[in-house]
């Protein structure tokens, strides 16, 4: 008992009172700036590993970029990473990061299903399935529950069932094996049929694009609520998200 | 260091060999070769694949010596069509490996015990996994129950299951592939080091040090580069904090399948301030951006160095403080004391590695046994407990944090101050060669293979995790068990589906 005492004592208190105005110091990798230098666009193309980088204009697209980092070692005048960790929305395009803009990623009220804000109203459950994710994504959603970052006082959970959820979570890129599992899932979640898709992975395939175990018709067949980018996403992006979609 | 013996080639970690060096022998040669090889308990099988050449099979098998720390290359070339007698029958240590060839180029084993596909890839005839061959009983007495691919928790895919006598398992069948996303085809498809590198980092996400370590000393060694102090330093303070943080991870799942509930927040939050000091070196909680061939982008500072001082007395200070309590606890020690015991003949028969062969006495850690780098210079202290049961495997977890933390502390004392930026992405690869990386990740060994054409190009990548040994582990660890006690004992290994299905 006192031992007990001794260690509650000794932990205090570890919540992170405000997770919508924490910061994160650098060299920890957030929304990009692309500012106006000139560079040989050719060769930031080329080295990016996961073909993110695109020109005309010179842009990243944040649902594929694997927050490396490289590019913006290599041409640090003209890619700088901020530690801004709000990168989610529900407007895929809201992603592409564009030359010479410096945007906050928001997500489009207009555009959120009227369901999920009737139904979702500060309570969101959601099955996560890990589709040939890497455990990294599932790590971070497990940590986003932790005494820290404590996302379940703002009635957002992680449920055992599909039938006690408002949506699905997707991480990993979603491999053949898992696809007919996930439509399973899927299917077995009732009304709004909420689907968030979280890592790059999970977005964009990320550096498994392309590979012949992949399944993509899943998402290409349905509509996508919420699009939560980073590799693996931080705590505080997937708990900025998440909110900003029921609040 | 090599010699050439009679069949095979004498090696040693972290190092290429050319392939026409490698002795091919017939089949039988090859067979008896490897039975004499793995009979001695201070040998275990790293790796055993087989690559295509032409219309025959060519079969590698690596055995690493632990005492000697030699590592042993064999080879044989095989007719694809031509059934042939299985290894996995005298010794099951093979099991993996050889279900892996069948399953890749639909070889024919005459009897083998147990051929079943391992992973459904997407190369392998068996297109679904619906129907998977279980071990199946004609019985009224005993039940059937199945779980997965989607678990309850937030966690990979897989399925298990289970032949029970009411309460008791007798059985667990694990079937996986569920994340097969084809990484080692990628490895050769993928030209780029870059993109290499992101995959060596992807392949399982908890441990991106891990192989990214493997990966990065692999192609160093196939480019002829020599891996500088201050690369050597920093892949192994990694290592070693990726050590800590997934121990104390562990440690909290551990403590909410228990139900002690203080035990799951304190540890779950001291896992925090490790994986933030991982972020605030390399920009990423899981350490990606921080391992690359050649070179590091973020070089360890000073300020790192006191920053990660400070934060070092403070964790152990609490960390010491709850693992003296919870191992302590009652109600713990009956949950965890001669549950899902493995013993150290399971160990030797099936060639586990890492956490499940240490907590039964036997010391199978690449950081002694095969050191490489900054473990040849200094001396670490090896965590070997006895009982093999839950409380080994979660007691190990603390004793390791404590001595990676002691590690550390040694390491941190001189910091290399030249700084390594050799850019490797256009250098030539030795041609015609076999690589081999053995790495000591957090769950056990790790070991990369790379073999090169003609050209230098890398012609095939044969990735081994941990996991790949140990899920049968855990399959044997719950047998005679309550199914209750699954989720503890599961956790206990903390398994990689990721890892295993590639």
């Amino acid at each position: 008992m006192i031992k007990t005492l001794s260690v509650l004592f000794h932990n205090g208190r570890q919540f992170i009172p405000d997770v919508i105005n924490a910061s994160l110091k650098p060299p920890f990798r957030g929304r990009p700036i692309i500012t106006n230098v000139k560079i040989d666009e050719k060769k930031a193309v080329e080295l990016c590993p996961v073909g993110a980088i695109s020109r005309n204009p010179f842009s990243i697209d944040l649902g594929k970029c694997v927050f490396c980092g490289e590019c913006s070692i290599e041409f640090p005048e003209k890619i700088i990473f901020t530690q801004d960790y709000k990168l989610a929305t529900n407007i895929r395009e809201r992603l592409i990061i564009k030359e010479g803009e410096d945007i906050p990623i928001t997500i489009d009220k207009s555009q959120i299903r009227p369901d999920i804000k009737k139904i979702c109203k500060k309570s969101l459950k959601l099955r996560e399935i890990s589709a040939a994710g890497d455990n990294s994504a599932e790590w971070e959603m497990n940590a986003s529950n932790n005494v820290q970052f404590d996302i379940s006082r703002y009635g957002i959970e992680f449920v055992a069932s599909p039938r006690h959820a408002d949506g699905i979570l997707i991480t990993g890129p979603i491999s053949q094996n898992m696809a007919k599992a996930v439509e399973i899932c899927y299917d077995a979640t009732p009304e709004p049929q909420i689907i968030i898709l979280a890592g790059t992975d999970a977005i964009s395939g990320g550096i498994f694009n392309g590979s012949r175990a992949i399944c993509r018709d899943f998402i290409k067949n349905n509509h996508v609520d919420l699009y939560i980018p980073g590799n693996p996403p931080h705590p505080l992006t997937i708990i900025n998200g998440l909110l900003n979609l029921i609040d | 260091m090599k010699k050439k013996s009679e069949n095979l080639i004498r090696t040693h970690n972290c190092s290429v060999i050319k392939i026409k060096e490698i002795p091919i022998v017939d089949y039988e040669t090859f067979f008896n070769l490897n039975c004499n090889l793995i009979q001695s308990p201070e040998r275990h099988l790293s790796h055993y694949f087989a690559i295509e050449e032409g219309k025959a099979l060519r079969i590698f098998s690596i055995i690493s010596d632990d005492k000697s720390r030699e590592i042993f290359v064999s080879s044989t070339e095989i007719d694809k069509k031509k059934e042939i007698p299985s290894l996995t029958n005298k010794f099951p240590s093979f099991h993996p490996f050889e279900r892996d060839i069948y399953e890749r180029f639909n070889l024919k084993y005459s009897d083998h015990p147990w051929l079943k596909p391992l992973r459904y890839p997407f190369y392998s005839q068996e297109k679904s996994m619906d129907n998977y061959p279980f071990f199946s009983f004609d019985s009224e007495e005993l039940h059937e129950v199945g779980v997965g691919p989607i678990h309850a928790g937030v966690i990979e895919p897989g399925h298990f299951r289970f032949i029970c006598h009411g309460e008791k398992v007798l059985h667990l069948e694990i079937q996986l592939g569920y994340q097969h996303r084809g990484v080692e085809e990628l490895f050769v498809k993928k030209e780029k080091l870059l993109e290499r590198v992101i995959l060596s980092e992807s392949i399982a996400g908890d441990t991106t040090i891990g192989h990214s370590t493997a990966f990065a000393n692999l192609y160093e060694r196939l480019c002829g580069f020599n891996t500088t102090e201050d690369l050597h330093f920093s892949r192994a303070l990694a290592l070693e904090l990726e050590r800590i943080a997934i121990h104390t991870g562990d440690l909290s799942a551990l403590s909410g399948d228990v139900a002690y509930q203080l035990g799951q927040a304190v540890f779950g939050r001291l896992r925090t301030p490790i994986i933030n000091f991982t972020q605030s070196w390399g920009g990423n909680r899981l350490g990606r951006g921080l391992i690359r061939p050649g070179k590091i982008n973020f070089p360890f500072t000073e300020e790192l160095k006191q920053s990660l001082t400070d934060i070092l007395i403070e964790y152990e200070r609490d960390f010491v403080e709850m693992a003296e309590t919870f191992f302590l606890r009652p109600s713990v020690q009956a949950r965890f004391e001669k549950t899902g015991t493995i013993t150290k003949d399971d160990v030797f028969k099936m060639g586990f590695v890492g956490m499940v062969a240490k907590s039964c006495g036997i010391n199978r850690d690449v950081r002694f046994t095969h050191p490489h780098g900054l473990y040849k210079a200094i001396k670490l202290q090896p965590t070997i407990l006895q009982s093999g049961d839950v409380h080994a495997r979660a007691y190990l977890r603390y004793q390791e944090v404590l001595r990676s933390i002691e590690f550390i502390r040694e390491i941190l004392q001189t910091i290399p101050s030249k700084i390594s930026k050799k850019d490797l992405s256009d250098a030539p690869l030795e041609s015609q060669s076999l690589a081999i990386s053995l790495t000591e990740g957090w769950r056990g060994e790790i070991c990369h293979v790379a073999l090169t054409d003609k050209n230098g190009k890398i012609a095939a990548y044969r990735i081994k995790d941990p996991s790949i040994h140990n899920w049968f582990a855990l399959a044997l660890a719950v047998r005679n068990n309550e199914i209750s006690d699954f989720p503890l004992c599961n956790k206990s290994f903390n398994l990689s589906y990721c890892g295993h299905d590639l």
